[in-house]
């Protein structure tokens, strides 16, 4: 017995085992009903086996939505302990779990996948690609992410969650403040999750360089694809940083190192710092994508051309660089001294004008326009206000002076939620609404859309708003409670309220999207939004060559042009398409890296042992493999063609 | 699989020339992994606690003896590829032996030089200092042992299916991440070692 006490819960409530019942149940759940519709053949077939991107985008879109749908739970728990003061409904150690998973899963396991997941599925279509440069390495990289974040999530239930904060700072997280397995988790599943993000990195700079349409240069490339290439090459530049800095977090707690420690030479701020020069440009990473999704929604319906399209990419390579010139913002009340502080005052700040020229530039691009109100517009007009009250409070929060006075009180955390909701989830939701007929091949209901737009917006307003006036005040965040004497308990309560409307918002997308699948109608053609960019000028649904012939690209609007100004957009003539093999090995692999990364939290050698060996067989194995692909023929070719309404010229 | 005769064999599908490209973006990331420990090596350097600095621990010798092993070895692989492109398949397996065989013996010498250290008490646990050195070299160190099984597993399938597209963009490959871990190590030595022994 004394082997499985290990796996026991350190801290338990009834909450936590009437969670195991439900995970238990769901798993069981699933199991039987795909046995029961006799689904695991087709299970295995098309989906965990695929090197499709469109499939690998669609899965990671999967994964973000229970990802978002577990993180708002986190939020609404902590709003709820929040709502009055001193209230029981969690403790201390409880409050501390739920906002480091809050964190982790919002920013890592939702943020990031629902990003990835669109890059994935929009950008090889939009620059006239068949697939990714290296589709079995993306099938590596969803499913490396997959098992990350599954690996964080049974956190929870067996061993304990991580409660050092999604910032992990040492000597907090080292073993003598957090005894638990839970910061263990917390660095091996973003060690494996932040393996497959990188890999997913090189495969995109490399598909957006080598494998655009002829006629595409650089600067004809769409907005979205632009972001993506910015994006990855930010991945590329900091995730080996985070790998180095969660190597050395691992070290000291498995291995009695003294990195971050406080004696033997230590120094806890080298992980802030580490930390930061990684976790301050993953905010950019995150920003930028959702940037080039409100370009490529905002021209489409303003019914006109991107304003200022170089400019639009100029703010983002300056952004891209200046974010990682910023990091220590994170920590101005370290004591680095003043030159140190005022050379990072003005690096944050001056990342407020590239960013003020993009918010210019959409302005101008719905100046004029014929504005089409359709819910993706209206995220994205909701965005710009939103957005830019958030940037504001960033520059307030920029000048190390006042900092002082808002370092880590609810003030912040009004600041980076006004930020990354308005900012990336909108986003992400708006590109859900717009690329849903693309992806599935019907539209989502707009009138359930346009509600959960204002429950969420009208949420999002009240549960964040007040969090400003509080932080000014001095509550601080991360604490579990505060006296009534504070006078915080009025402003706390309307944050409740907010948060509760943001989960309404939440229940009618979800139920927009089973409404939808059962009333929505079906012959939408291909070109749904009138949209002007390479991915709508392919048939619906997306056959898996995505494009029966290479398109051929005049300008930075290829299908505007085909359609408005007679640009032959497909000429040629079909020829045989060359396409990868689905492959298991990724799925296998990654299924071991999971076994990997859970006998080391609980270090448990042997089986980490047995695990490395077992990623290195699947190398191997790879390694002497001969897969060349195959080759869709040209008739093959033509009969999809038919089925889907008749080849496209 | 269509040839482009015109590029040498490695470039010669476009399958391989996106392999090359994408580990070149690779090695990028790579570049970024050692410049972040070489940044928290810089940091920590004179954290010694009371532990051993590291002008009382290093020693010259197996630095040299190891420098000399990683250097040959990266002219050996240079010439693996050059017998690679004359299509001489034998010399070019030979140059290749010769090269895992050098980084073979580099990380005996390396082994050595570690328990040298935990044998003068400068082990992991002993102090900042300790146990980044150790980190960066075993960083370095794991790269080489990675690479061992990885030119291994080339030679192999070189035996086994002669020098085609396939083969010729993998030896390629190696020879970019062998080169690359000479480049390394340069800084190691340089900034480790002679830095810290002035």
């Amino acid at each position: 017995m004394e082997f499985f006490e290990r796996f026991a819960i350190p801290h338990p409530s009834p909450a936590i085992y009437a969670a195991m019942v439900a995970i238990g149940l769901t798993v069981i759940g699933i199991i039987a009903g795909l046995t029961y519709f006799k689904k695991w053949g087709y299970l295995w077939r098309e989906w965990l086996t695929t090197v499709d991107h469109k499939r690998i985008g669609i899965m990671y879109l999967i994964s973000a939505l229970i990802m978002l749908f577990r993180g708002g739970v986190d939020a609404v728990m902590m709003r709820a302990q929040l709502a009055s003061p001193e209230a029981k409904l969690l403790d201390a150690q409880h409050y501390n779990e739920i906002f480091t998973t809050h964190g982790v899963v919002m920013i890592m396991f939702m943020a990031m996948p629902f990003i990835i997941g669109f890059m994935n599925y929009v950008v090889p279509l939009q620059i006239g690609a068949r697939d990714v440069a290296f589709p079995r390495l993306n099938a590596i990289s969803f499913w490396l992410f997959f098992m990350g974040a599954m690996l964080f999530n049974i956190s929870f239930v067996i061993g304990g969650s991580p409660d050092a904060g999604w910032t992990s700072y040492f000597p907090l997280a080292g073993n003598e403040f957090s005894k638990s397995v839970g910061t263990n988790y917390y660095m091996l599943s973003l060690q494996i999750s932040g393996l497959g993000t990188l890999m997913t990195g090189i495969n995109m700079i490399t598909t957006i360089l080598k494998m655009r349409a002829p006629g595409m240069t650089l600067m004809r490339m769409p907005m979205f694809t632009w972001s993506t290439l910015i994006a990855n090459l930010i991945i590329v530049t900091v995730f080996p940083v985070l790998t180095v800095a969660l190597a050395m977090g691992t070290m000291d707690r498995l291995f009695g190192t003294h990195f971050f420690a406080s004696t033997n030479g230590g120094m806890d701020m080298l992980w802030a710092n580490l930390f930061w020069v990684w976790g301050h440009p993953e905010v950019y990473i995150l920003i930028l994508p959702a940037f080039g999704i409100y370009s490529e929604i905002i021209s489409t319906f303003s019914g006109r051309n991107l304003y200022g399209y170089k400019s639009m990419v100029g703010s983002m390579v300056i952004i891209s660089v200046l974010s990682c010139l910023v990091w220590a913002h994170h920590f101005f009340t370290m004591g680095q001294g003043a030159a140190s502080n005022s050379f990072f005052s003005i690096t944050t700040m001056a990342i407020a004008v590239p960013t003020g020229v993009k918010i210019f530039n959409w302005l101008f691009t719905l100046w004029r326009g014929k504005i089409r109100m359709t819910v993706p517009m209206l995220y994205s007009i909701g965005f710009i206000p939103l957005f830019t009250i958030g940037g504001v409070t960033g520059v307030m929060l920029a000048m190390s002076a006042a900092d002082y006075q808002y370092h880590n009180t609810m003030f912040l955390v009004a600041h980076f939620h006004n930020t990354i909701i308005p900012g990336v989830v909108f986003a992400m939701l708006a590109a859900l609404t717009y690329y849903w007929p693309k992806m599935f091949g019907f539209m989502l209901n707009e009138r359930i859309g346009k509600w959960a737009f204002w429950s969420l917006s009208i949420g999002f307003v009240l549960a964040f708003f007040p969090m400003y006036i509080t932080g000014l005040d001095g509550q601080a965040r991360r604490m579990y409670t505060y006296s009534e004497s504070t006078g915080f308990g009025p402003l706390n309560m309307l944050s409740f309220i907010g948060a509760g409307i943001m989960a309404i918002a939440f229940i009618l997308i979800v139920y927009n999207i089973y409404y939808s699948i059962r009333y929505s109608p079906r012959d939408i053609g291909s070109d749904p939004w009138d949209a002007r960019t390479l991915e709508w000028a392919t048939h619906t649904p997306v056959p898996e060559y995505n494009f029966a012939f290479t398109p051929s690209v005049n300008s930075s609007e290829p299908f505007w042009d085909d359609k408005k100004k007679k640009h032959k957009l497909f000429p040629g003539k079909i020829e045989k398409i060359h396409m990868p093999n689905n492959s298991g090995v990724p799925f296998i692999m990654s299924s071991i890296f999971f076994v990997w990364g859970f006998s080391f939290v609980f270090a448990m050698w042997p089986l980490l042992i047995i695990s490395t060996i077992g990623i290195f067989i699947c190398m191997a194995y790879r390694s002497f493999e001969q897969d060349h692909g195959r080759y869709i023929t040209v008739e093959e070719v033509k009969e999809t063609e038919e089925k889907l309404g008749g080849a496209k010229l | 699989m269509k040839l482009d005769h015109s590029q040498p064999l490695e470039y010669s599908t476009h399958e391989n020339e996106l392999n090359i490209f994408g580990f070149w973006i690779f090695l990028g990331a790579e570049i970024m992994l050692f410049a972040t420990l070489f940044t928290s090596y810089f940091t920590l350097e004179n954290r010694v606690g009371s532990g051993p600095s590291g002008a009382e621990i290093f020693e010259i010798s197996p630095v040299l003896i190891e420098t000399f092993l990683l250097l040959t070895s990266s002219f050996t692989i240079g010439l693996a590829v050059h017998a690679m492109r004359l299509g001489r398949q034998k010399a070019m397996i030979g140059f290749f032996v010769v090269t895992l065989l050098l980084g073979l013996t580099f990380l005996g010498v390396e082994i050595y030089e570690f328990v040298h250290y935990v044998h003068v008490g400068a082990g992991l646990q002993t102090s900042a200092f300790t146990a980044m050195l150790l980190t960066t070299l075993g960083t370095h160190g794991l790269h080489v042992t990675f690479g061992l099984f990885w030119g291994t597993m080339i030679i192999l399938q070189i035996r086994k299916r002669g020098l085609t597209a396939q083969t010729a963009g993998k030896s390629f490959i190696f020879s970019l991440y062998w080169h690359f871990l000479d480049v390394v190590w340069i800084f190691i030595f340089s900034f480790i070692y002679l830095k810290g022994m002035m």
